[in-house]
């Protein structure tokens, strides 16, 4: 070696290569940590609404929830010997959609309770993030639901000796069922009336909802697809039924119809893969959303609307393979 | 070809696609330079799509720039030339990017005879006149092709003396040569065309006249206004025309640019002639034009050396069978960061495992990928949020497939479409989770084609 490349070679220490399969670009801007993370900013205003609400039980409940989903994780995580996950986000998501799906009435255990089977029942025993056939804050709510009925279901939503105005009264969709009465539509927009935390002000969802949609974390074509099915329902109701008290607007700013369509339906994980499935899936949950309000015990029928129609994701997926640019594949020449 | 066809415009865009930043103010205003001589070539004997070719010179030949070297006899193929003047070395093995290895020669350096100027007067330069291309048939033109042994330079390779010949049972209506140059980074295109414009369009007619075709166009991504406008002036009173098309990756696929310009939809596992098109590269183009008029092989082709870990990127005039590393040397060398040496772009190039590695006549470019370029990042579970699919030119469902191909079931991939995957690259650049889908998807048609 001679004295000048010798030289060189102390200026510049010789790059470390490697090599590796392409496309060597990646995008910088999404990844799944960021994703969460725009759902949990999309999530403010519905805190921001349901804390103005319903007061200490809002923040019980999403205190309690979004901890015990995290200490879930954690704990569930070590027992099965995987690396932690909590930093990418997607279980202080599923508590916080969770603690927005309950009523600010429940006791903490029942939070906490629905946490744990969340994230143990609905998604690490199918073996963790993106495995999960169902939507794992739905799963939770749904084994609450069951376990206590006294404590989630409908009655237990009114407490009459409660300091909150709001809990006071009956939730718009019982007071519809069992006593007919309509509610005011600005009521429902903005936000006054009794429910789980999150579903209360209409206006909330819609821009938690939007935001979501335009950062394309949740595909439109889902929300879409469930408002066009309650729409087209409801308008036929109404048509058939000029004695029907809630319109059109009543039923898609009422209840947890637009909460369920822009934040539960789009679980990525547990609904459809091709904008067709996409459509096909949020017009499926619209109308047993309809079908539950107008013809099951239960006053509303989100959650149970959307875990049926996860359940029919593999089979939608599989309906709605696209097609590629110049069409299939031709079969080999034999 | 029915007018149904003809009718109808291309909407200058085709659907999905991703917009990577581009970089290509690294190179694009670099002057094409020739490279001096270097002491040895490596020229391999598989250059092509087809059967090698076969040596036609012995060890102590003494050889000249173009005298051909190797041939074949089989119809797909295209014969290979000396790149230097020099003596012909022992044959051996040379191993290519993409970790094949083919038969190669070495030519060692004798004197050469023309300068790098007149090198680079001679493949650019000088009238490329487009009066009176009648005095050359169809067949003149593709033996022309035929023995200058050009090849496609995109990357495919396919020998273009076959791809532009008179097809009896296949009538072309359509000469479109690809100007997009959509990879990132690579700029070898957009300086032919800034530089040796009237080659192109000489080449471009020639291909017409050669194929039976009756218009000529010239696809362009908008992101190139100078090279649009220097195509423009050089088409002036021919026939050819320019398209402008929305810049987006991968308007260079051969698909994705028909259908752009023209709004044909190339079938599935067909070829751009199933609906009356010719596709050639602007450097192939401008090849025919040198093969046909000045009676010159493929010696030197254009190859873009640049990446935020090349000390000056620039625009080379190569001989093929030089190494890589000599390219890079002559450029600098590498800044201490470097860290992948792809060749090709980074969207679809291969990194290389050796800096002897030989340029061949489908090399258009060097990128080299600093660290900073390539922040690494763990893969993490697929949550399904379909951003593959969103960015699928081809409209699969590259989750699926790759899913399917990790669990090695390959009749799911194969219900997924996964042998109409072109490779492209959008999704492996979309995926939030880092997952190598590309690599399984590669992997996927393998074995799903056995």
């Amino acid at each position: 070696m001679s004295e000048e490349q010798q030289n060189q070679t102390e200026v510049a220490p010789a790059p470390s290569l490697e090599v590796a399969p392409g496309p060597h670009l990646h995008t910088t801007k999404l990844s799944t940590r960021r994703m969460m993370a725009d759902v949990l900013i999309a999530l403010v205003p519905l805190v921001v609404a349901a804390l103005a609400v319903f007061r200490m039980g809002a923040v019980m409940q999403i205190v309690v929830c979004t901890a015990a989903a995290l200490v879930a994780e954690y704990l569930f995580t070590a027992m099965r010997g995987k690396p932690f996950s909590l930093g990418d986000g997607s279980a202080a998501v599923t508590g916080l959609i969770l603690a927005l799906s309950l009523p600010g009435t429940a006791p903490w255990y029942v939070g906490a309770i629905g946490s744990f089977s969340a994230i143990g029942l609905g998604k690490v025993v199918f073996g963790g993030l993106g495995q999960n056939v169902f939507n794992p804050a739905m799963v939770g709510r749904a084994f609450v639901m069951i376990a206590f009925p006294a404590a989630v279901g409908a009655s237990a939503y009114v407490d009459t000796s409660s300091v909150v105005e709001a809990v006071t009264r009956a939730t718009p969709l019982t007071a519809l069922k069992q006593e007919g009465l309509p509610t005011s539509l600005a009521d429902l927009f903005i936000g006054s009336t009794n429910g789980s935390l999150g579903e209360t002000s209409a206006l909330a969802c819609l821009i938690g909802g939007l935001y979501l949609c335009i950062r394309r974390t949740a595909s439109w074509e889902i929300p879409a697809g469930v408002i066009a099915a309650v729409a087209v329902i409801a308008g036929l109701i109404n048509l058939t039924d000029m004695q029907a008290h809630w319109t059109v607007a009543h039923h898609i700013l009422g209840g947890a119809l637009l909460f369920g369509a822009f934040f539960i339906a789009t679980d990525p994980v547990s609904s459809p893969l091709t904008p067709k499935g996409k459509w096909i899936f949020g017009a499926g949950v619209g109308a047993l959303v309809m079908l539950l309000r107008k013809l099951s015990g239960y006053p509303e029928g989100v959650m149970f609307a959307v875990l049926i129609m996860n359940a029919l994701v593999p089979l939608i997926n599989r309906w709605t393979i696209p097609v590629p640019v110049g069409g299939p594949v031709p079969e080999p020449k034999s | 070809m029915s007018t149904a066809l003809q009718e109808r415009p291309g909407a200058k865009t085709f659907a999905r696609g991703i917009h990577p930043a581009e970089n290509k103010e690294l190179a694009e205003h670099q002057t094409i330079e020739v490279v001096p001589s270097p002491a040895e070539v490596l020229i391999p004997l598989l250059q092509h799509v087809g059967p090698p070719c076969t040596l036609a010179v012995k060890t102590r030949d003494e050889v000249s720039v173009g005298t051909k070297i190797a041939a074949s006899e089989a119809f797909i193929s295209a014969p290979i030339h000396a790149t230097i003047d020099g003596i012909v070395g022992r044959p051996t093995v040379a191993t290519l990017p993409n970790g094949r290895h083919v038969e190669a020669v070495p030519i060692k350096a004798g004197t050469q005879k023309n300068t790098p100027e007149e090198i680079k007067r001679d493949f650019l330069g000088g009238e490329w006149s487009t009066a009176n291309l009648e005095r050359f048939t169809s067949e003149q033109i593709v033996a022309a092709v035929r023995e200058a042994g050009i090849v496609g330079q995109g990357g495919a390779g396919f020998p273009t003396s076959v791809k532009i010949a008179l097809n009896p049972k296949k009538p072309v209506d359509t000469v479109l040569v690809n100007g997009c140059e959509c990879e990132p980074y690579l700029t070898a295109d957009h300086r032919l065309m800034l530089e040796s414009p009237s080659s192109i369009i000489t080449g471009a007619l020639l291909t017409a006249r050669a194929s039976g075709a009756d218009r000529v166009l010239i696809a362009i991504e908008d992101n190139k206004p100078d090279a649009v406008a220097a195509m423009e002036k050089a088409a002036t009173g021919t026939p050819v025309k320019i398209v402008v098309l929305k810049t987006k990756y991968p308007m260079g696929g051969e698909k994705q640019t028909i259908l752009s310009s023209t709004g044909r939809v190339v079938p599935t596992g067909g070829l751009p002639l199933d609906v009356g098109v010719v596709v050639v590269n602007v450097a192939s183009a401008s090849a025919i034009a040198r093969a046909v008029l000045r009676n010159k092989p493929l010696t030197h082709r254009i190859v873009t050396v640049t990446g935020a870990g090349i000390r000056s990127p620039k625009n080379l005039l190569a001989p093929i069978g030089i190494s890589y590393g000599e390219l890079i040397e002559f450029c600098g060398g590498l800044t201490p960061d470097a860290k992948r040496i792809v060749a090709g772009g980074p969207m679809m190039g291969f990194t290389l495992g050796s800096l002897a590695t030989p340029v061949t006549k489908g090399t258009s470019g060097i990128t080299v990928m600093t660290s900073a370029d390539l922040a690494k990042s763990e893969e993490t579970a697929c949550v399904r949020c379909g951003r593959c699919v969103d960015v699928c030119p081809l409209n699969l469902v590259p989750t699926k497939m790759a899913l399917a191909a990790r669990h090695h079931d390959w009749d799911l991939a194969k219900r997924y479409h996964i042998l109409a995957c072109m490779e492209c690259g959008c999704c492996g650049y979309a995926c939030p989770a880092n997952i190598p889908l590309v690599q399984l998807i590669r992997m996927g048609k393998a074995k799903a084609r056995e």
